[in-house]
């Protein structure tokens, strides 16, 4: 059966790598963002990779409005439906540090919106008995580090939100895989200081494509971030607190 | 984050520079970077100063890569200009079209190959890349604009080759080649010296030739060697595609000196045997035989290499001869040594290619190197041949003009497109391309 994926922030590099994977073995795919024109230049090149179906739909995570019209279009589309989250935002924990009504917006892009969106998308999913859910969440949200623990706070609850909604979705056969990356060469971390182990998009987005295939539930990219994150969440409360890491 | 300040090379890394970069990712951004005005540049796999705006800002193209349109029955392509050409090779050979040209390393985007109207191992049929470029979108001072060669004959001459000067090349319009297959049958003959190599372009029938050369003999074995004639051929790919190896670290310095090269040489050219061999292999491994050690140039340590790469006419064999019996004197070659008989397909006024034979060596980067290169560039000059800005670091601007006869036709076109020199980088500056001396 044909399997059709909603990718949440399609125009982010590493939206674009996990789209290119899809269509290039002939999955269809609706790339949801807030730039048509853009969305449009990365729906022709899923075309020419081979999608089955390559569309655009506005999505903005802060417009639960927009939310509507995307779900019409899935509920017309035919056999399977899976998901992808790639959004979220990172502004630098100084600006928050000036001015914290910045965290409403960070939640809503990295959390609320897109669980918004998952949690009416759920029952169409159970309705088919099959379907994925990707939730790209971030080793930031493994515990709060004094660098960026607003953007880990939401993640965070991303995480948790998916962990739950992995619960719900195994009773009717739907499946979600917790991507948790660590560095990535993005637009995002262009220029940032202090960063090592630096995936490629390309990197990222084999190992979920692997992750989905084999039904895993919570994956580290590139592994070794599992072994560093399971040092970073051992250290005792008492000593992390004066670290900065 | 839009700009990151950065120390960067090109391939040879001996030449670095220090500026702003900016890699955008949508168009947006693209069109921001673009307004703070450098020059664009691609993967950087040119070996000199091309892709370097040092005290500037730049604009790697490398995420603007993607597949715009394709029509499967006449095999033309539309795609963004950070687009690699093995990206192209890996998705469209299956579907039976590739790329008509493809240079050495498949890491070259298709900006790049513009800006460089880089050739292959089938120049003698198929020419430069910018002669199956059907059209291209570019960026302007005036804002982006369509350019057809037989709308706009002249800034599309400038651009090809060009090193980026007319503006950002956002886009192109490539026609892709028919394949029959994903494999190439390779045909792999010893020759015993540099005379017998000659002879052996001026008679072989193959789409596809190269010539690897044993820099490191002189005398009777002067020029001995490997010529690899390739001929497409139908059915799927020989065998699966091979991981690519890391260098993990800068090499020292003993890697690649005299006594290993000549062993390493000894040992390569051994493997054929007195006759000849057939083999067949996947077409990347063909195209871009280096590819698969990601990051070879760490191989000559953090010191970096030149590489000399020039073609001279073809009745040039014996001044030929004799630049690379200056070379193998010289005693700094590396293994990496290449002959080619070229066609004379060339799209622009900068083009590096003519009718006659390209010899390319790489050196790794030592004090004597320049004065060697002094010579070898007069003996060039002499020879009425010329030097390939994508490989250069250490021509004089002097010497330009007489192995580019065309540049001052290409410089009235710049000072139209770009008057200001805000394009500039500095391997423009340092041969004084857009001014006359």
């Amino acid at each position: 059966m044909s399997e059709t994926w909603i990718i949440l922030g399609a125009s982010s590099s590493m939206a674009r790598a996990f789209t290119r994977k899809l269509a290039e073995r002939g999955d269809g795919v609706i790339l949801a963002g807030r730039n048509p024109a853009e969305l449009e230049r990365d729906a022709a090149d899923a075309r020419v990779r081979g999608a089955a179906l390559a569309e655009t739909v506005a999505f903005d995570a802060r417009d639960p409005a927009s939310f509507d019209p995307i779900l019409d279009r899935l509920t017309a589309q035919e056999g399977t439906l899976s998901a992808a989250v790639f959004v979220g935002s990172m502004p630098p924990q100084a600006d928050i540090d000036a001015d914290p009504s910045l965290i409403a917006g960070v939640a809503t892009d990295s959390f609320t919106g897109p669980a918004e969106f998952l949690h009416r998308l759920a029952p169409m999913i159970e309705a088919r008995g099959a379907g994925t859910v990707v939730g790209v969440t971030s080793v930031a949200g493994d515990r709060g580090r004094i660098g960026n623990y607003v953007y880990g706070a939401a993640k965070a609850g991303f995480a948790t939100y998916l962990s739950g909604l992995r619960n719900r979705l195994a009773r009717s056969g739907g499946h979600v895989v917790t991507v948790k990356p660590g560095f990535t060469d993005t637009a995002m971390t262009w220029g940032m200081k202090g960063m090592f182990l630096v995936a490629a998009p390309e990197k990222v987005a084999n190992d979920i494509l692997n992750a989905v295939d084999k039904r895993r539930n919570v994956i580290y990219t590139p592994l070794l971030w599992m072994a560093i994150m399971a040092i970073i969440r051992a250290i005792p409360e008492p000593i992390f607190k004066k670290l900065s890491i | 984050m839009q700009w990151k300040i950065a120390e960067y090379a090109g391939w040879g890394r001996v030449v670095r520079a220090r500026g702003t970069l900016a890699r955008p990712e949508n168009l947006p951004a693209l069109a921001t970077a673009l307004a703070g005005r450098g020059p664009a540049i691609g993967n950087r796999r040119s070996y000199g100063d091309g892709p370097l705006n040092d005290g500037g800002a730049a604009i790697e193209m490398t995420r603007m890569d993607r597949l715009l349109a394709f029509d499967p029955e006449t095999g033309v392509l539309e795609v963004e200009a950070g687009a690699t050409i093995a990206e192209l090779l890996r998705v469209f050979a299956p579907r039976g079209w590739m790329p008509a040209v493809m240079p050495g390393t498949g890491f070259a985007t298709v900006g790049g190959c513009i800006a460089n109207d880089v050739h292959g191992k089938n120049h003698h049929n198929a020419g430069s890349f910018g002669q199956h470029v059907l059209g291209l979108r570019l960026m302007t001072d005036q804002g982006p604009r369509e350019v057809r060669p037989e709308a706009e004959p002249a800034l599309f001459r400038a651009t090809m080759g060009g090193q980026g000067q007319t503006g950002a090349i956002l886009s192109a319009k490539l026609q892709l080649q028919p394949v029959p297959g994903q494999r190439m049958r390779v045909k792999e003959t010893r020759i015993r010296d540099f005379d017998s190599f000659l002879a052996a372009f001026d008679s072989s029938q193959a789409e596809y030739t190269v010539g690897w050369i044993d820099a490191t003999k002189r005398g009777k074995r002067l020029g001995r060697g490997i010529l690899e004639e390739g001929t497409l051929a139908e059915g799927g790919r020989p065998g699966p595609r091979r991981r690519a190896i890391t260098v993990p670290l800068d090499a020292p310095r003993l890697a690649l000196s005299w006594p290993v090269v000549k062993l390493f040489n000894a040992f390569y050219i051994s493997r054929i045997p007195d006759t000849s061999r057939k083999r067949t292999r996947p077409l990347e491994e063909f195209f871009f035989p280096l590819d698969r050690i990601y990051d070879w140039n760490r191989l000559y340590g953090k010191r970096g290499f030149h590489q000399f790469q020039c073609v001279v006419p073809l009745d040039k064999g014996p001044e030929l001869k004799a630049i690379l019996e200056t070379i193998a004197k010289a005693g700094i070659a590396s293994p990496l040594a290449v002959l080619k008989k070229m066609g004379p397909g060339r799209a622009g006024h900068l083009s590096f290619p003519m009718a006659g034979y390209t010899l390319a060596v790489d050196f790794p980067a030592r004090k004597k190197v320049p004065a060697i290169f002094a010579k070898l560039e007069q003996q060039v000059l002499d020879a009425g041949g010329r030097l390939y800005f994508a490989k250069d670091a250490l021509a004089h601007p002097d010497n330009i003009a007489a192995m580019y006869p065309e540049l001052s036709a290409w410089r009235a076109e710049i000072a139209k497109t770009d008057p200001d020199g805000r394009l500039a980088t500095d391997l423009v500056r340092r041969l004084n391309l857009r001014t006359v001396a």
